[in-house]
């Protein structure tokens, strides 16, 4: 019992520790803000390799979430005769939830990962310390634009991915399964609200995800162990935590924005 | 092993040092990495910093670089202490010093031109045309003029250190710290990286920190030796008087001799304890 108890306050300090040192890392990622907002081509650079390249992944799993949605939707809706509502129903579901949960969770999959092996590889091959050594500071010239290009990319892809996602659930309802467009599209326009589920739904809730996300990508990398396996445990850790992170804070702003 | 240790009253190679350690120590852990070490670095000259491996040769050189602050003592890099400047003032006086690290370090997203050129876009507002020459002058000093386009995965290991050998010096720095420049190299590579390190010593004024294992290479461009073991100077000297010191340590790692004061065993039990064929004391 003692030993269980030892074993818990020993796993809280070590979480309250790591949460301390990520919180001073992110301290010096934003002391780096002002010394990069002087080569915006450092996050021009990034934003390419985090973003644009994980286009393809947040496009395809888009079009699919948006035709599953379709489907589900329109096998529930049909026995009541409301699937001219369909539209509402995709498009709620992904700009309130699944637009910008889903692209937080491809996004720590495809680009954090490789945002946390990239920096934990760089320290391995001691890049890190000899761009130290150069005089120059690596949460400048390193972290910080990566953590920024992610941070504005990460909005715009969950844009993307729930706008994709309505023309897939548009393309199965109306196109496969008969629905009337101006139904579709009638009934989605007057049901989601600018402010009330596009701002408070897919903007806020992205823009939050994309901060964690890349915080927790970027962290991992700088704290990684500098061996095959500790880059190995930090991209997992990457992965695991921005997906409990993301569901977590996805309930907390859903019980803010949507709660009764 | 019964390192012959004298460090507590090393008398300076030579006068004006550009380095000096004082009663320098560091732990890690309850590890005893240095422990009252004094050096002296003298200006424009080569000096060689020798040991087994694990003795804390990188170790020194990142205190020195102030990667790394000392737990006792103090390391004053031409005139300025180290571990007591502010961050600011640490990266300045790291302009100018220059550390080639031993895997080259390169950066993997640059290819050879655009690593070379990093330092100088980044602490200078020269314009393209300049760096390029610069750049082109300083590839072509360690003979990677016509690698510029190449990138670090396309590079052999010495083309490698080569490369960041014309990185080290693209900012024309008073001192560069080489870490274990030759391990791993095939002998015409090792050889070029030796005549390299010793011409641009000259050639630019230079003063040079070289970490090493290899006796005989790093002996034949050194001017001066120190030899570290067991988190103390062991002995130092020019090349030729440690060639005739009496130390049996020396000796030892000199000559690399398999017998000798350094214990070829890691401190464990005695043997026929661990295999359980004895009673009694169990450390050696």
């Amino acid at each position: 019992m003692l030993e269980s108890v030892r074993r818990l306050g020993r796993l809280a300090l070590r979480f309250l520790q790591r949460l301390g040192k990520a919180t001073l890392f992110l301290l010096g990622l934003l002391g780096a803000l002002a010394a990069l907002c002087k080569r915006p081509g450092l996050i021009v650079k990034q934003l390419y390799s985090l973003g644009v390249l994980s286009l393809p992944i947040i496009a395809m799993s888009g079009l699919f979430v948006g035709m599953v949605l379709g489907l589900q939707g329109y096998a529930n809706l049909v026995d009541f005769g409301a699937t001219s509502t369909l539209g509402t129903v995709v498009a709620l579901s992904l700009v309130r939830e699944l637009g910008p949960v889903l692209a937080a969770l491809l996004y720590a999959a495809r680009a954090g990962s490789a945002l946390t092996a990239e920096i934990g590889l760089m320290k391995v091959t001691e890049q890190l310390a000899c761009m130290q050594m150069m005089a120059v500071d690596p949460f400048a010239r390193v972290f910080a634009p990566r953590f920024v290009a992610g941070f504005i990319a990460m909005p715009l892809l969950a844009g993307i991915f729930t706008a994709i996602g309505v023309l897939g659930g548009y393309f199965v309802a109306v196109k496969q399964l008969g629905v009337d467009s101006g139904a579709f599209w009638s009934q989605m326009q007057a049901s989601v609200g600018l402010v009330d589920d596009v701002i408070k739904g897919v903007v806020i809730k992205s823009i939050a995800f994309g901060w964690v996300a890349n915080w927790i990508a970027v962290f991992e990398g700088y704290d990684a162990i500098p061996t095959s396996e500790g880059i190995s445990l930090a991209t997992t850790r990457t992965v695991v935590n921005t997906a409990l992170v993301v569901l977590a804070l996805d309930f907390v702003l859903t019980a803010i924005f949507f709660g009764v | 092993m019964s390192a012959v240790t004298h460090s507590a009253a090393i008398p300076i190679p030579d006068a004006a040092p550009l380095i000096t350690v004082r009663n320098l120590s560091f732990r890690r852990g309850s590890r005893i990495i240095f422990e009252n070490v004094d050096l002296a670095i003298p200006r424009g000259k080569i000096t060689a910093i020798m040991g087994p491996s694990g003795t804390g040769k990188t170790t020194l050189l990142r205190l020195i670089g102030g990667q790394i602050r000392p737990d006792a003592g103090r390391i004053d890099v031409d005139g300025a202490c180290v571990h007591e400047l502010g961050r600011r003032e640490l990266y300045q006086l790291r302009k100018r010093m220059s550390m080639l690290f031993q895997s080259g370090a390169l950066f993997t997203d640059l290819s050879v031109y655009d690593n070379v050129a990093f330092p100088l876009r980044e602490h200078t507002r020269l314009p393209e045309s300049f760096i390029r020459t610069l750049t082109l002058m300083k590839l072509e000093a360690v003979g990677l003029r016509g690698a510029r386009h190449l990138m670090p995965s396309e590079l052999s290991g010495g083309m490698a250190r080569r490369a960041a050998l014309a990185r080290a010096i693209a900012l024309d720095p008073m001192m560069i710290m080489y870490d274990e420049p030759f391990s791993g190299q095939d002998p015409i590579t090792m050889g070029v990286l030796v005549k390299l390190i010793r011409t641009l010593n000259d050639a630019l004024g230079l003063t040079s920190i070289i970490v090493s294992h290899d006796v005989k290479e790093t002996a034949s461009i050194a001017d001066y030796i120190y030899l570290i073991s067991d988190g103390s100077v062991v002995d130092h000297g020019t090349p030729q008087a440690l060639e005739h010191s009496r130390s049996g340590w020396v000796e030892q790692f000199l000559h690399a001799l398999p017998d000798g004061p350094m214990s070829f065993h890691y401190p464990a039990p005695t043997y026929a304890h661990d295999l359980a064929l004895a009673e009694g004391p169990a450390l050696a």
